[in-house]
């Protein structure tokens, strides 16, 4: 083995978002020594582009307010087949990491009377989501930067993991290389906490940046662990549809929550037209109850607008495929109607959601305070990922961890919107907790070098096959993005499915011939080369999941089997690696719910 | 239809334009034609990006000798009968292409002290602000981190005085924490001392080129150059500071 430069740390935490950065102030907290890697540099994350909010129960708006009703919106958001435990864990102590953080210096929006204002989500019964305008994220991600620098963490920026490090079962580092000058580094750790996002990069059209191509997901999958839930891939009701060059990019939930409606091309408020049963109840029937919502009236029901994503997105896509749809092939998004409602709407518009209007300003030459905007699905959001100890977020591979939303469980077939930012911080703190805990437990293991000099070989590839039938990176990438979107999409079925399936291998055949120029030093050609086996594994792992599944659930709607099937209602799809290195999925039965949760569901329903 | 882009390649020994020629379509910005070129003509040619929607602050280049986010330039904005020219913000050493080497700021974002916030108001452990009490730091803590103000400042560009000045973003970073409801750190010394605020002349470049509107000069560093000057040059606050110390130090001992 060549000698690498070799850093040691008692947790190394791979992923500086949200999730990544809570567990590494955590297990800094723990007083051990933490080490810090991620792919951009820091408070470049994911995490910087949610907008609307982060949902806690914290009862500031609305004093009915409290974990039970969180616990249950969650849960019937994600259509039961949530881990009850993270579902619970996440509305007990979400306000707890909410209130932290403005301890931290986190300035959210206020209340009239002082306190950390919230706002109406899809699916979330009362306005729970503290926020901060239109950049929540932002918001986040600062606070936990700015805090986390100063507690004598080793930041390591522009740095991409490329194999965990094993001894026996037991996960004792990593190794991966530095974007800068393409050396490989060699990390050598007593737990590792995986927090490196998505997977959105495996589709087209999508709100997610180049870092999201499922490493996480792939890295744990490769060194042993389980995935669960991986066929359920979320698409945002509202992306940007027009100009091209900006499809895909997020208009956030929030336009809805203050009062945005959805039109189709008749100028009618489509959504209307079908509610789902769980929901009907708590919909308003009528346009006036539904702008008295937003407005806060506690008598009033929300609007259809704010149903769950899921719905949203597949209404949509009705009314495109139908030929309702707007001109560039979405539909109609109006905040600017409020006009009617408010006097100086355009300033509260410009308040309440100024990236928006700079986004579709200075994008799209609308001025979204005069005129609708046009909006269709985008990849968003897995809520698939490493299964994990719902308490202590470890896998089943001693000293692996996994957190935010490269973990999974918590979610079940649908996120709520701002269920995600709260999910980073109380699973990012207690993965670091107890990383943390483990890493004083236990010694550090030895790396095998004959694993480490494989991985670097196979890394190097692509600039070997130079001339012997290269293939371009960026077109595999292209390709599979294609294939993902049209045939593993938010409509989906069997035939399509396999189709994609076959399309996959030959993918992988081409990946192996994926040829860059240049040399080692920041060259996104490369880098691209290296994301490609990430983005096929998780690919692989999205469209048997969703082949398993003979059912429509939440984020999952399969054109062949258009109806919710109670079999699969008990039961998450699992996959992992077999020992001859195939890929292997089994349905197992969701863990049993306590009878006092089985209570507060029936009692919100 | 085509348009030309002259793009530096290079890294920190030595570089050169080259132009590249990609059609435009309609609604591009300057970072789909850096992508396009990468895909089908330079592999290797680096830049940083990441959201693609102004949020982000990795982008940050120098499109026709303007400090700018290529994710938020449109092409249409652009005179395309020319060659446009991209290259790396210059502020900073290159790493590589329009990659700049940008490590400074966050060693200089460690130095400044962090935030200390009074105890809370309620016994739940949480405090009261009027959002008019919270509007201004709000405004500062829109940055992105972008460094395009740092790129735009003639103390850190033309003077390089890195070792003396941390420039406009962290003069609103501090600025942000000093005006903040709850802070109770004291940050005007090393303001005026190791930060350097008095190199500042209020050009408002920085202002200028602000990809979130900002009013660094004007809401920012303005006021904390009027606290320096309280704290340091009026003899009557000076008294009564110094009297207030000594009170404090007092009732430290007791």
């Amino acid at each position: 083995m060549p000698n690498y430069e070799t850093f040691e740390h008692d947790v190394l935490v791979i992923g500086a978002g949200g999730a990544g950065l809570r567990a590494a102030i955590e297990a800094s907290a723990a007083d051990v020594r933490v080490g810090l890697v991620c792919k951009s540099l820091l408070g470049k994350a994911h995490t910087v582009m949610a907008e609307g909010g982060i949902a806690a129960a914290l009862a500031n708006v609305d004093d009915r307010d409290n974990w039970k009703v969180h616990f249950a919106d969650t849960m019937r958001g994600g259509q039961y087949v949530n881990q009850w435990r993270m579902a619970e864990l996440h509305a007990k102590e979400a306000p707890d990491r909410v209130r932290e953080l403005e301890a931290w210096g986190a300035v959210f929006d206020r209340t009239k009377d002082g306190r950390i204002l919230q706002r109406h989500f899809g699916g979330h019964k009362y306005p729970r989501l503290a926020h901060v305008g239109d950049r929540t994220g932002l918001e986040m991600i600062r606070t936990l930067q700015d805090h986390g620098v100063h507690q004598g963490m080793d930041v390591y920026m522009e740095h991409t993991i490329l194999s965990l490090l094993k001894d026996g079962d037991r996960v004792v580092g990593a190794f991966g290389y530095e974007r800068e000058r393409g050396r490989f580094k060699i990390f050598r750790a007593k737990a590792v906490v995986l927090a490196t996002g998505g997977v959105g990069r495996a589709f087209k059209i999508t709100s997610n940046s180049w870092e999201y191509t499922g490493d996480g997901h792939a890295l744990a999958y490769e060194a042993g662990a389980e995935l669960i839930d991986m066929e359920f891939v979320q698409f945002h009701p509202t992306g940007m549809v027009w100009p091209p060059s900006v499809m895909g990019i997020l208009v956030t939930e929030g336009v809805r929550g203050e009062g945005g409606i959805l039109t189709n091309n008749q100028g009618r408020r489509f959504m209307f037209d079908e509610i789902p049963e769980a929901y009907r109840a708590h919909t308003a029937d009528n346009e006036e109850e539904g702008w008295r919502y937003c407005q806060g009236h506690k008598d009033a029901r929300r609007p259809p607008e704010l149903l769950t994503r899921d719905h949203v997105s597949r209404c949509i896509v009705r009314e495109i495929k139908e030929g309702r749809g707007s001109p560039h092939g979405g539909v109609f998004l109006d905040i600017s109607w409020i006009k009617q409602k408010l006097p100086n709407a355009a300033e509260h518009i410009k308040r309440k959601l100024p990236s928006m209007y700079h986004q579709f300003k200075q994008l799209a030459d609308i001025d979204i305070t005069e005129q609708p905007m046009e909006v269709g699905p985008t990849t968003h959001y897995i809520m698939g990922g490493v299964r994990v100890d719902p308490d202590t977020q470890m896998s089943r591979l001693p000293g692996l961890f996994a957190a935010g939303e490269c973990a999974a469980g918590i979610n079940g077939a649908n996120r709520l919107g701002g269920n995600s930012l709260s999910d980073l911080l109380v699973f990012g703190k207690r993965a670091g907790e107890f990383a943390a805990k483990f890493a004083k437990e236990n010694q550090h293991g030895p790396v095998q070098s004959e694993k480490i000099d494989t991985v670097a070989r196979e890394a190097l590839a692509p600039f070997e096959s130079r001339g012997r039938g290269s293939e371009n990176p960026y077109a595999i990438q292209k390709d599979l993005q294609e294939t993902m979107q049209d045939l593993v999409g938010i409509v989906r079925n069997e035939a399509e499915m396999r189709a994609a399936l076959e399309r996959i291998g030959k993918f992988k055949s081409r990946a192996e011939k994926a040829a860059v120029t240049g040399n080692r030093e920041y060259n996104p050609g490369w880098h691209t080369a290296l994301d490609l086996k990430n983005l096929l594994t998780v690919s692989d792992a999205i469209t048997r999941a969703a082949l398993e599944r003979k059912e429509s659930r939440g984020a999952q709607f399969r054109e062949d089997y258009p109806n919710r099937d109670e079999q699969f209602g008990k039961v998450n799809t699992v996959i992992s690696k077999t020992e001859d290195g195939l890929m292997q999925i089994s349905l197992e039965p969701l863990p049993e719910m306590p009878d006092h949760l089985k209570q507060i569901i029936e009692e919100m329903k | 239809m085509n348009a030309v882009f002259k793009i530096w390649r290079g890294d920190t020994k030595s570089g050169e334009f080259r132009d590249y020629t990609t059609e435009v379509a309609e609604g591009m910005v300057v970072l789909d034609a850096v992508h396009d070129i990468q895909r089908t003509q330079a592999p290797d040619l680096a830049c940083r990006w990441n959201c693609k929607a102004g949020k982000c602050g990795s982008c940050s280049a120098e499109v026709n000798g303007m400090p700018k986010l290529m994710c938020m330039t449109r092409l249409s904005e652009l005179p395309l009968e020319k060659p446009v020219t991209i290259e790396p913000i210059k502020a900073f050493p290159v790493v590589k292409d329009l990659v700049a080497d940008v490590s400074w700021n966050f060693r200089v974002k460690k130095e400044i002290k962090p935030f200390k916030p009074r105890p809370p108001d309620a016994p739940d452990g949480t405090w009261r602000m009027q959002q008019e009490d919270i509007d201004r730091v709000q405004e500062f803590r829109k940055c992105i981190e972008c460094f395009l103000c740092q790129d735009v400042c003639h103390v850190l560009r033309d003077h390089q005085m890195h070792d003396k000045f941390i420039g406009p973003r962290f003069l609103i970073h501090v600025a942000a924490l000093e005006m903040h409801p709850l802070d109770t750190e004291d940050r005007i010394e090393e303001l005026r001392n190791t930060q350097g605020i008095g190199y500042c002349n209020i050009t408002k470049c920085c202002t200028k080129v602000c990809p979130e509107s900002i009013q660094i000069t004007d809401n920012g560093i303005i006021p904390l150059k009027e606290r320096v000057v309280d704290d340091f040059y009026d003899p009557f606050g000076w008294f009564w500071r110094w009297l207030k110390r000594k009170s404090d130090r007092q009732t430290l001992k007791r």
